[in-house]
């Protein structure tokens, strides 16, 4: 099978002022369809740079990446926003939602710019489908400053839904969220995978990588490590555990 | 992306910043008002002009005396104005010349039972109507038999008819001036203000003979003459020719300046456009630098949307918004802004405009040409001065936009 991803010897260096920050180096990396990757390592490893190459938002300096067996540096800048559109979805570490502008609306916005352009009821349904597998209905006209770090964040990833992505990219999307709220959106992410949605996701925390299926750790923009998950974490059952901890707790006090 | 889409998010855009938006609007809000405005009243201005002109007559050329020639005058015409045989030899050897009608100015009192009323009386003949293509609205125009026998008959304009007879039909009534009986002839339709804005209808018209025999004592001269010509195209030989002769019967030396003047229509019409034209150009331009300050206004707030929206911008590449899609959205709402701007301007314009017609007591008159130029005007302004902008917004890196504090 053909890998979804494929980095050969990716290189990017930023150049600021006096001296190059390599933040990623040397990195070759390849990603099947079907896949679920977790991307750990320290504060400043690269992570979020690679993930923004993989999400065809920056360029390597050097080395090449095929996406679906296409040459990315090869596309024009049209050409990549079109990808960004139709195969992937991102959810920003920052959210990155428009302020001022609700849920919905923020969900929407990827069918905008869909090329050819969605019918308005495919474009409705859409929505309503991604706010229900988010749990987020009741919040769909709720502006990003009325709703919860957690509400948001579940708002970015279904404006990363929308538009049906083959490939999800999340960096850090359980980060600042409690341990319940994570279950849940980790099960949103296992349902997916399980539907044949490409996941590639940055996190801090080794129990939430225990729920992907493969685990990548960088270390000063290499990887040292890439290995497969073993006893893998299910939302389901962790979900459980939790409430009868919880319950246990509750009786204590 | 789809129009109504483009739309929708410029006007949250702007609905976000109100006050901003007004305020930079209003640059093109002045603008387009002040063309607006002084369309309307020039064109008002310029129709009133062309009934004015018409007023006038057709293919007129006139005959003054020169007022400003110095020196002593020579013969007994000079200066003084024009004889019975100037104006005679004139229709008799003058080519081209239709009707010729000699103008004798009288003042005085007319009284008509207990009101009185101070008009200006001319003294014509019977074709000074014709030339002026003054029409009578009751009763008649004297003939040539009674200019002959300068007969004590008069024809009243419509502001003498209103002040002596309070607009009853005065025909066949007798009104005295400087104590001579006059019979009322007819009356005649209203003209309106002359180019100078005096009231043509304050005019009591009888025979040239009468006002010279019955009012001046037999020593009033012609002060003027007025001549119809054949066609336009003959105007400037009538005038080339009514000068040679009257040169001669003035007995007028080679090099000695004219004692007369003759001013044909073409003249006078040029005269009267030509500072409205002045006028227009010199409005055009103020309102031409005000709509160019307004763009840049645009322009400048433009920038500083995009600044501001960096972030926003980077969030709409990362989902798919290609550099066009950031170009359209900013362009259009720049035009939302300057057609906004331009359509408050034209209500504004043509409420300014009523106004101060209302005031002067003019026709106003928007064509519609002028609003649908305004239109596109602000719409031209508002792509041109968004442009840049917009293509420094298309412009953006994605990522570099996202990073954007
Ligand atoms: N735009 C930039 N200009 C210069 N240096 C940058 C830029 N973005 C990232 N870096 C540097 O590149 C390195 C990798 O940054 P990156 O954001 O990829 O780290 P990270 O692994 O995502 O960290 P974190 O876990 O804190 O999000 C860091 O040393 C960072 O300072
Ligand atoms: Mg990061």
């Amino acid at each position: 099978m053909r890998p979804i991803i494929d980095l050969q010897s990716i290189n990017r260096v930023y150049r600021t002022g006096a001296v190059d920050i390599h933040a990623v180096r040397d990195v070759s990396l390849t990603i099947h369809p079907g896949e679920f990757v977790a991307v750990m390592g320290a504060s400043g490893s690269g992570k979020s740079t690679m993930m923004n190459t993989l999400g065809c938002l920056d360029q390597p300096t050097s080395g090449l990446f095929l996406l679906d067996g296409i040459d990315v540096s090869k596309l024009s800048p049209e050409q990549r926003a079109e990808i960004r559109n139709q195969k992937i979805g991102f959810v920003f570490q920052g959210f990155n939602l428009l302020a001022r502008t609700t849920a919905r609306e923020n969900i929407e916005l990827p069918m905008l710019y869909a090329h050819p352009p969605l019918s308005r009821r495919e474009q409705e349904e859409r929505v309503q489908h991604v706010l229900e597998l988010t749990g987020l209905t009741q919040r769909a006209d709720h502006v990003p400053s009325q709703l919860s770090g957690g509400q948001q964040q579940r708002v970015a990833i279904a404006r990363a839904l929308v538009m049906k992505p083959a490939l999800l990219l999340a960096d850090e999307p359980t980060g600042n969220l409690d341990t319940r709220t994570s279950i849940e959106i980790m099960g949103a992410f296992q349902d997916l995978n399980e539907k044949g949605i490409t996941i590639a996701m940055v996190t801090h925390e080794l129990d939430i990588a225990q729920y992907c299926k493969r685990n990548i750790i960088m270390r000063d923009g290499r990887i040292i490590s890439d290995r497969p998950v073993e006893n893998r974490s299910w939302a389901a059952t962790e979900m459980k555990k939790l409430e009868s901890e919880q319950l246990a707790a509750d009786l204590a006090s | 992306m789809r129009f109504f889409a483009i739309l929708r998010i410029a006007l949250n855009a702007l609905r976000r910043n109100k006050m901003r938006t007004v305020l930079t609007m209003l640059g093109i809000i002045i603008g387009v008002s002040a063309v607006i405005a002084m369309v309307s009243i020039g064109t008002g201005a310029r129709a009133q002009l062309e009934a004015q002109i018409e007023s006038m007559g057709q293919n007129i050329v006139s005959v003054f005396p020169n007022f400003r020639r110095g020196g002593v005058s020579s013969g007994a015409s000079g200066g003084e104005g024009f004889t019975v045989g100037d104006c005679d030899a004139i229709a008799s050897e003058v080519p081209g010349v239709v009707a010729i009608s000699p103008e004798v100015r009288a003042g005085g009192q007319a009284i008509y039972g207990n009101k009185n009323w101070s008009a200006s009386v001319y003294g014509v003949n019977s074709d000074y109507l014709q030339i002026k293509s003054w029409n009578v609205v009751s009763g008649s125009n004297f003939s040539e038999q009674e200019v002959r026998t300068a007969a004590k008959v008069v024809l009243l304009g419509k502001t003498v008819v209103t002040e002596l007879f309070d607009g009853n039909d005065p025909v066949g009534e007798i009104i005295r001036i400087r104590n001579v009986p006059f019979v009322v002839m007819g009356t005649l339709e209203p003209k309106g203000a002359s180019l100078m804005g005096s009231d043509q209808d304050d005019a009591i018209i009888m025979p040239y003979t009468s006002a010279m025999k019955r009012l001046a004592g037999n020593r009033a001269a012609i002060r003027s003459m007025i001549i119809q010509s054949e066609s336009p195209a003959v105007m400037s030989l009538v005038e080339q020719e009514v000068t040679t002769l009257l040169r001669q019967r003035h007995k007028i030396q080679d090099g000695a300046d004219d004692d007369f003047m003759v001013r044909t229509q073409d003249q006078i019409n040029e005269f009267a456009t030509g500072t409205s034209k002045t006028m227009t150009a010199l409005l055009g331009a103020v309102a031409g630098v005000s709509l160019v300050v307004g763009g840049i206004g645009i322009m400048n707030i433009m920038l500083v949307s995009v600044t501001e929206r960096t972030r926003e911008i980077g969030i709409r590449m990362a989902v798919g918004a290609k550099a066009r899609d950031v170009l359209v959205q900013f362009l259009t709402e720049a035009v939302v802004l300057s057609l906004l701007g331009g359509g408050l301007g034209i209500a504004l314009g043509m409420g300014t405009s009523a106004i101060i017609a209302s005031q002067m007591n003019w026709p106003t008159l928007t064509p519609g040409n002028a609003i649908a130029g305004a239109f596109a005007f602000s719409a031209a302004i508002g792509i041109f001065f968004g442009f840049y902008p917009a293509r420094k917004a298309a412009q953006l890196d994605p990522i570099e936009a996202l990073r954007y504090e």
